[in-house]
């Protein structure tokens, strides 16, 4: 009974998370425009702020870390539109299956799409920036763990918010002081990075924002959900 | 199965259905009727849980529906306004998704598609279809999962008239197998079972509620 019920899990997951891919492959222009925009405003800030290594060194991890997030909330308006206005998020609420796992699938292919690529590219353009070698590392891995939990928070944004025609305002005033803390963290542990200081407590700190985020912001997109398809 | 008592919602000031009580046992088939806007769609999504604004009770096998949930939910098939189709996607991809999300397995969406005339679309997007032939990808998710009641939305919009008198046939065949129908429709239904109403209007006319 119990590995049936695993295996009737798992399998719904899979299938979220595949539909999701397929979906994105029909329509890439929502996975292409967000990393689009990364690449080209990284790019602005060398044209525009001046030539010397020094002072794009300094700004570098906060450049990045600030285009990174603004990019991931412009993937989100995607997120649950089509769903909410051809009814299919209706029958997923419908669903007898755990919602707790169909959303965090949902949320997790999403993430795959929008930022997966982003942290990929990510050294790339630090090199640019001339971000010392030092520091491209803990860039990397602090954005792995920070862009799941921009994700997940704004998932609960956008789904509060879906239900209404224009919302790109509300979201941004929805979720980004809860951006904040993320932003800090992870520029932070670059910052550390590059003037040789341990930056492990601070990932340590956003592991566990990240399972703190994991295990609640299911909870809560779920209730959103609920109150906008009312 | 399915009983509501003394339910009673209202709409921006306005009382859409009170005192409204019936019970749908295995078996039996239900027309809401009722003129545009009189609540015919917030009485049914108010039975499918997804909508919260309302008072009374609704029970579903001798338990209150919210303690039930789980158990209504796997029992149930939903057909909302909206045909849950999305359009990127083909007929088969987006049966198959519906079958994981309910944890059904998805082996028989090449015969669900046929049984609405929909042979040899399976791989055709959605996007490329008529409006009564995705209508018909929606309604062929009610011959993949197992349902003891269906609540369906206004299932006639865009079939033709012989889509008409089959899922006419489907949905007899449906009740006289024990199952438990709620539909709402306008139009002349000639189905070969009982089919019981609830009539908003009469019930808003008699009662005399216009609050305002």
């Amino acid at each position: 009974m119990t590995t049936e019920a695993t295996a009737g899990l798992a399998s719904v997951m899979g299938a979220t998370i595949r539909r999701e891919l397929l979906l994105a492959m029909r329509s890439p222009g929502d996975v292409i425009n967000p990393l689009m925009f990364f690449i080209i405003s990284v790019t602005l800030f060398p044209l525009g702020g001046g030539v010397e290594d020094a002072f794009l060194a300094t700004i570098a991890p906060g450049v990045i870390w600030v285009t990174a997030l603004l990019a991931v909330m412009l993937s989100l308006d995607s997120l649950y539109r089509a769903d909410y206005e051809d009814g299919n998020l209706e029958q997923l609420l419908m669903s007898p299956q755990p919602l707790y796992f169909l959303v965090l699938s949902k949320v997790f292919s999403h993430w795959l799409m929008a930022c997966l690529p982003i942290i990929v590219l990510a050294p790339v353009l630090a090199l640019m920036l001339k971000l010392p070698a030092a520091g491209i590392g803990a860039l990397v891995i602090s954005l792995a763990l920070g862009t799941p939990i921009l994700v997940l928070i704004g998932a609960i944004g956008m789904a509060l918010t879906v239900g209404l025609s224009r919302s790109g305002l509300l979201l941004a005033v929805l979720i980004l002081p809860l951006y904040v803390p993320v932003l800090i963290f992870g520029t932070g542990v670059v910052d550390a990075a590059i003037n040789e200081m341990a930056y492990a407590g601070l990932l340590a700190l956003m592991g566990a924002m990240l399972a703190l985020a994991i295990s609640l912001s299911p909870l809560a997109i779920v209730a959103a959900l609920r109150i906008s398809v009312n | 199965m399915l009983e509501a008592r003394d339910l009673y919602c209202e709409r921006d000031d306005r009382v859409l259905f009170q005192h409204l009580d019936f019970s749908l046992c295995a078996g039996q088939s239900i027309q809401v009727q009722g003129s545009n806007g009189s609540g015919k769609t917030t009485l049914l999504r108010i039975l499918c849980g997804l909508n919260r604004d309302y008072r009374g009770d609704i029970r579903w096998q001798g338990q209150p529906v919210e303690k039930a949930r789980a158990d209504f939910r796997a029992q149930v098939f939903y057909l909302g306004h909206a045909p849950a189709i999305n359009r990127s996607l083909s007929a088969a991809e987006n049966l198959r998704w519906f079958c994981a999300s309910r944890g059904v397995r998805a082996g028989k969406i090449r015969e669900a598609l046929a049984a609405f005339n929909l042979q040899g679309y399976d791989d055709v997007p959605c996007y490329m279809m008529s409006a009564g032939q995705q209508r018909r990808v929606s309604l062929a998710r009610m011959k993949l999962v197992p349902a003891a009641l269906w609540i369906l939305d206004e299932p006639f919009t865009a079939l033709d008239r012989k889509g008409v008198s089959e899922l006419e046939g489907m949905l007899s065949d449906f009740v006289r197998s024990e199952g438990s129908l709620l539909l709402t429709t306008h139009h002349p239904l000639k189905m070969d079972c009982d089919v019981g109403t609830i009539d908003l209007d009469a019930l808003i006319q008699e009662r005399g509620v216009y609050d305002h």
